[in-house]
C-alpha cells in the first residue's frame, strides 16, 4: 500500500502540527457561520415591519382580484385590507416585489397583474396598437407622397371678381370668416 | 296609477316615433302626391316625441321625490333621508332612468332640429328624422321591453307569498311597499355627479345630429359640404358638452373616490373619451373639407365612429356588463346594443360604399406642410389614441373568451402608448394655426415661428434651472410653452395689425377680430386651455408622491416639505342618518402654519356604503389631498398626496369653456340663410 495522504496525516511526526490545524480550521469556520447567522438574525430583527409605504409600493402594481380595475392600494373592501397584510407578511419575510407579483398572480390568475403578461395571445395587446397606428402613417404617408405640387408658387389664385353686388357681399363675408 | 300612467306615456311615444320613421320614409321614396305633407307629418311626430317623454321623465321624477317605493327604481336609488334635490337628480342615477334621461335629451335635440328652417334642405329632412328617431326609438324600446337589472316595475307579493316585479299587477297579489329605500350610491351624492351625466349625455346626444345630416347626405346623395355647414354649430354644442362631461367627471373623481387622482383609465372613463377623440378629429378635419374639398370620405367615417362609440359609450357607462364576457351575455341589453351597433354601422358604412365615388376630393394636397397636411397628421394621433383606448377596454373580453384567463388593462399600458401620441398632439396644436392653407413651406413656417419658439426655449431653461430634470416633463413643459408663446404670438400679432389698420385701441381691435372670426379665436382660446390643462395633467403625472401613516393625536407625517400634524378625529351621525368620521389635521410647511384640512369618510347606513372625502388644499404650486383611510385603538391612518399643478387643470377647463362659448355663440345673421350661398360661390371659384 502505497503510502498516501491519510497515512501521512497519522504520521506521528506530523500528529502534532496537522490537528491543532484542522481543528483551528474548522472552529473559525463554525465560528464565522454562527457569526454570520447572526448578523443576519441581528439585520432580520432590526429590520421594522413594511412601512405602509412600503406595502403600498407593491399594492399600486396589483389590482384587486374581486373588484373591477381597482388596484389594491386604494380598494376599500375588506378583503383587499387583509391582501394588504399579506403583502406585509411576505415582505417581511423578504420576498421582493416581483416574488410577490408572481405569487398574487398564481393564487388570483393574471387579472391581479397591472398588465398583461407579455406571452401567447397577450402579445397582440401589445402589438396591435403599433401596428394599427404604422397602418395609419403608411396611409397618411401615401397621401402626402400623392400630393401634387402646387402649380404656380402663387397656387391659391384670387378668386375672380364676382359682378353681382350680392355675390361680391358674400365674398366679403367669406374674407371675414377666413 | 302614476307608474301605468307613465308607462303608457313611454309606449305611446315609441309609437309615435315609429309612425315618424316610416311616415318619413314613404314620404321620402314613395309617396307620389302628397309626399310634403307625409314627411311634414313625420317632422310633427318627431316634435311631439319631446313633450311627450318630458311627462314620463315628470311622472318618474314625481315618484322618486314623493317616495313610491313599490317602484323598483325609486327604491334603488333613493331614501327618505335623501334631499329632494338628490331624489329628483337620481333619474340618471341608475341604469333604467339614465336611458330615459338619455332619451329625453335626445328627443329634446331632435325637437330643436324639427325647428329649424328647413327650406333649402328639405331633401335632407326625412333621413335627419329617420335617423333620429330610429336612435330614440331603440332607447325607448330598451326601457319598455327589456327588463334589466333595475326598471320602473313595481313590487308585489303574489298568494302564495313570494315577491315579484311587474308593470301591471299579476292576478291575486297585493301592491308591495317597502318602507325605505336602498338610497342612491353615495358616490354618487356630489355635485359633480349632479351635472357631469347630464353634460355627457348632452355631448352624446347631440353628435346624432351630425350624424343624421351625414347619413341624409350619404341617402340623398347630396353630397356637397352642406351637411357638415348645417351641422357646425351642433358639432360645436356637442363637444363642448362632451369636453365639460369628461372634466366634471374627472373632478368628481378627483373629489370623491379618494385615490388622489382624477383619471383611472377605467373602462367607463375611456367609453366617454372615446367618442371625444373622434368628435375632436371630426371637429378639425370637417375644416379641410369647407375650405379645400378634400377627405370627404374620410368625414363621414370620423361621424359614423362618433355615432357608434356615443352608443358605445352610453352603453359602457351605464351597464358595467364589459366586465366580463359572462356578465354580458347574460345581460339582456348588451346583446342588443352591440346588434344596434353593429347594425348601424353596418348601413352606414354600406351607405359610404354606395357613395364612395361621389364623394371624391375635390382638390390636391399641395404642400407638406400646409395646414390641411398638419389637419392629417392631427387626425392620425387622434385615430391612434383611439385604437390604444378601444384595444385597451377589448383586449380583457378578447383574452377570456380565448383563453378563459382575464387580464387587467391598466393606467401604464395607456400612458405608455399615448403619452407620445398626446406629446404630437400638442405639438400639433401651437404650430398648425400659423401654418397656411394650401401651401406652407419651412421658410414661411419658421418666419411666422421663430420668435414664440425662443421664448419657450427660454422658458425651457428657466425651467431646467429651476431644478426640474425628468426629461418626460421638460418634455412636457416646453411643449405647452410652445403652444402658448406660439398662440399668443399669433393671436397678439393679429391683434396688433388690426389695430395698426384701423386705429382701433388694442382691446376694441383686440374684440372686434374675435368677433370677425370666432371660430379661429376661439379655438385659439381652446388650444390655450389645451395648454394650460395639459400642465395639471403633466404636474400630477410625473410629480405626484404620497405618503401613507397611522397616527395618534400629536402625530405627524411628512411629505414634500409639508409637515400634516393630526389633531383631533370626530366620529358622529349626521343629520340625514349617515356616520361621519372627520379629522382635524393642521398643515405646516418651513414652520408656517397653513390651515386645517378635515378629511372624512361619510358611511351611508341605508346603501351600506362608505365614501371618503379627502381634505384638499389647493393652489396653483400644488396640491395638498389628505384622504382619512381608516382608523382603529392603534391610530388613525391617512394617505396624503402631492399633485403639483393640479389647479391648472380645472382652471383651464374654465377658459376653455370660454373658448368654446365664442366659437359657438350664435352668429347675429342667421346661419342657414347665408353660408350655403357662400358655400357654392366657393366651390365655383
Amino acid at each position: 500500500m502505497r503510502p498516501g495522504l491519510f497515512h501521512r496525516l497519522r504520521d506521528p511526526r506530523s500528529e502534532v502540527s496537522i490537528e491543532p490545524l484542522l481543528a483551528m480550521t474548522a472552529a473559525a469556520l463554525l465560528l464565522a457561520l454562527v457569526l454570520c447567522l447572526a448578523g443576519v438574525s441581528v439585520v432580520l430583527a432590526q429590520q421594522p415591519t413594511p412601512s405602509d409605504n412600503d406595502v403600498n409600493a407593491v399594492a399600486h402594481e396589483l389590482y384587486c382580484p374581486v373588484c373591477e380595475n381597482i388596484s389594491l392600494d386604494v380598494c376599500d373592501t375588506t378583503a383587499c385590507a387583509q391582501w394588504r397584510e399579506l403583502i406585509r407578511q411576505k415582505l417581511a419575510q423578504g420576498w421582493s416585489k416581483q416574488q410577490i407579483e408572481d405569487y398574487f398572480a398564481q393564487q388570483y390568475g393574471d387579472r391581479v397583474l397591472a398588465e398583461p403578461p407579455r406571452r401567447g395571445l397577450n402579445w397582440l395587446a401589445y402589438l396591435i396598437p403599433p401596428l394599427a397606428f404604422l397602418g395609419g402613417v403608411w396611409v397618411v404617408y401615401r397621401v402626402l407622397k400623392n400630393m401634387r405640387r402646387p402649380p404656380a408658387p402663387a397656387a391659391p389664385a384670387p378668386p375672380e371678381a364676382p359682378a353681382d353686388p350680392y355675390l361680391k357681399q358674400v365674398e366679403e363675408e367669406l374674407k371675414k370668416r377666413e | 296609477m302614476i307608474p301605468i300612467f307613465g308607462y303608457g306615456v313611454l309606449i305611446l311615444t315609441f309609437v309615435v316615433a315609429l309612425y315618424g320613421i316610416g311616415a318619413a320614409v314613404y314620404g321620402a321614396l314613395y309617396a307620389q302626391k302628397d309626399a310634403a305633407a307625409w314627411v311634414e307629418s313625420s317632422r310633427r311626430a318627431m316634435l311631439l316625441t319631446f313633450p311627450l317623454i318630458t311627462i314620463a321623465v315628470l311622472a318618474v321624477i314625481y315618484l322618486l321625490t314623493t317616495g313610491h317605493y313599490e317602484v323598483q327604481y325609486v327604491y334603488s336609488v333613493t331614501s327618505s333621508t335623501m334631499p329632494a334635490y338628490l331624489k329628483a337628480t337620481a333619474l340618471w342615477g341608475g341604469q333604467a332612468g339614465s336611458l330615459l334621461f338619455w332619451s329625453w335629451l335626445m328627443s329634446a335635440f331632435a325637437a330643436a332640429v324639427t325647428l329649424r328652417k328647413w327650406q333649402r334642405d328639405l331633401e335632407f329632412l326625412p333621413w335627419v328624422i329617420v335617423v333620429s328617431l330610429v336612435t330614440l326609438a331603440f332607447f325607448l324600446g330598451l326601457i319598455i321591453f327589456v327588463k334589466g337589472q333595475v326598471s320602473f316595475e313595481r313590487f308585489w307579493q303574489l298568494a302564495d307569498g313570494s315577491n315579484t316585479a311587474s308593470v301591471f299587477q299579476p292576478a291575486g297579489s297585493t301592491l308591495l311597499v317597502p318602507p325605505d329605500g336602498n338610497g342612491l350610491n353615495p358616490l354618487l351624492r356630489h355635485p359633480g355627479m349632479i351635472i357631469h351625466p347630464p353634460m355627457l349625455y348632452l355631448g352624446f346626444v347631440s353628435f346624432v345630429i351630425p350624424f343624421a345630416f351625414a347619413i341624409a347626405s350619404l341617402i340623398t346623395g347630396r353630397t356637397d359640404d352642406r351637411w357638415i355647414r348645417v351641422t357646425r354649430r351642433w358639432t360645436l354644442v356637442a363637444w363642448l358638452f362632451l369636453s365639460l362631461g369628461l372634466v366634471l367627471g374627472m373632478w368628481w373623481a378627483y373629489d370623491v373616490l379618494g385615490w388622489g387622482g382624477y383619471w383611472g383609465w377605467d373602462p367607463v372613463e375611456i367609453a366617454a373619451l372615446m367618442p371625444w377623440l373622434t368628435g375632436t378629429a371630426f371637429l378639425h378635419s370637417v375644416m379641410i373639407q369647407e375650405k379645400r374639398g378634400l377627405f370627404k370620405r374620410w368625414n363621414m367615417v370620423l361621424i359614423v365612429l362618433t355615432y357608434a362609440l356615443v352608443i358605445f359609450g352610453t352603453f359602457l357607462t351605464r351597464s358595467g356588463v364589459l366586465s366580463s364576457v359572462h356578465a354580458f351575455s347574460q345581460s339582456a341589453i348588451g346583446p342588443l346594443f352591440f346588434a344596434f351597433i353593429g347594425i348601424t354601422f353596418a348601413v352606414s358604412l354600406g351607405l359610404l360604399l354606395y357613395r364612395w365615388n361621389d364623394l371624391r376630393s375635390e382638390g390636391q394636397m399641395t404642400s407638406l406642410l400646409s395646414r390641411e397636411s398638419l389637419f392629417l397628421v392631427n387626425n392620425l394621433l387622434f385615430i391612434g389614441v383611439l385604437v390604444v383606448c378601444f384595444w385597451g377596454v377589448i383586449f380583457p373580453l378578447i383574452s377570456e373568451l380565448f383563453t378563459g384567463q382575464k387580464v387587467t388593462v391598466g393606467p401604464l399600458f395607456y400612458l405608455r402608448a399615448t403619452g407620445p401620441l398626446f406629446a404630437g398632439l400638442l405639438f400639433l396644436m401651437g404650430v398648425a394655426p400659423l401654418s397656411a392653407w394650401t401651401h406652407s413651406t419651412y421658410k414661411t413656417l419658421g418666419r411666422a415661428a421663430w420668435k414664440p419658439a425662443l421664448v419657450s426655449l427660454l422658458a425651457l431653461a428657466a425651467i431646467f434651472l429651476l431644478g426640474v430634470r425628468s426629461w418626460i416633463a421638460l418634455l412636457g413643459f416646453w411643449l405647452v410653452a410652445l403652444a402658448v408663446c406660439l398662440t399668443l404670438y399669433e393671436y397678439g400679432r393679429e391683434v396688433y395689425s388690426r389695430h395698426k389698420s384701423t386705429d382701433e385701441g388694442l382691446p376694441l381691435a383686440f374684440w372686434r377680430l374675435t368677433g370677425r372670426n370666432r371660430r379661429r379665436y376661439g379655438g385659439f382660446i381652446i388650444h390655450l386651455s389645451m395648454a394650460i390643462m395639459a400642465l395639471g395633467i403633466i404636474g400630477i403625472q410625473v410629480f405626484q408622491t404620497s405618503t401613507q401613516g397611522t397616527l395618534l393625536p400629536g402625530d405627524t407625517l411628512e411629505l414634500s416639505g409639508y409637515t400634516i400634524t393630526f389633531k383631533d378625529l370626530a366620529v358622529f351621525d349626521a343629520a340625514d342618518g349617515h356616520n361621519v368620521g372627520r379629522a382635524v389635521l393642521q398643515i405646516t410647511r418651513g414652520g408656517q402654519a397653513l390651515g386645517e384640512l378635515y378629511p372624512r369618510r361619510d358611511y351611508y347606513y341605508d346603501s351600506q356604503q362608505p365614501v371618503t372625502i379627502p381634505g384638499v388644499r389647493s393652489t396653483f404650486e400644488d396640491d395638498l389631498y389628505v384622504v382619512l383611510v381608516d382608523w382603529q385603538a392603534s391610530g388613525v391612518t391617512f394617505k396624503v398626496f402631492h399633485n403639483p399643478l393640479v389647479l391648472w387643470l380645472w382652471t383651464g377647463a374654465l377658459l376653455f369653456t370660454l373658448g368654446m362659448l365664442v366659437a359657438a355663440w350664435p352668429d347675429r345673421e342667421t346661419e342657414t340663410e347665408r353660408r350655403p350661398a357662400v358655400g357654392r360661390v366657393m366651390v365655383k371659384a
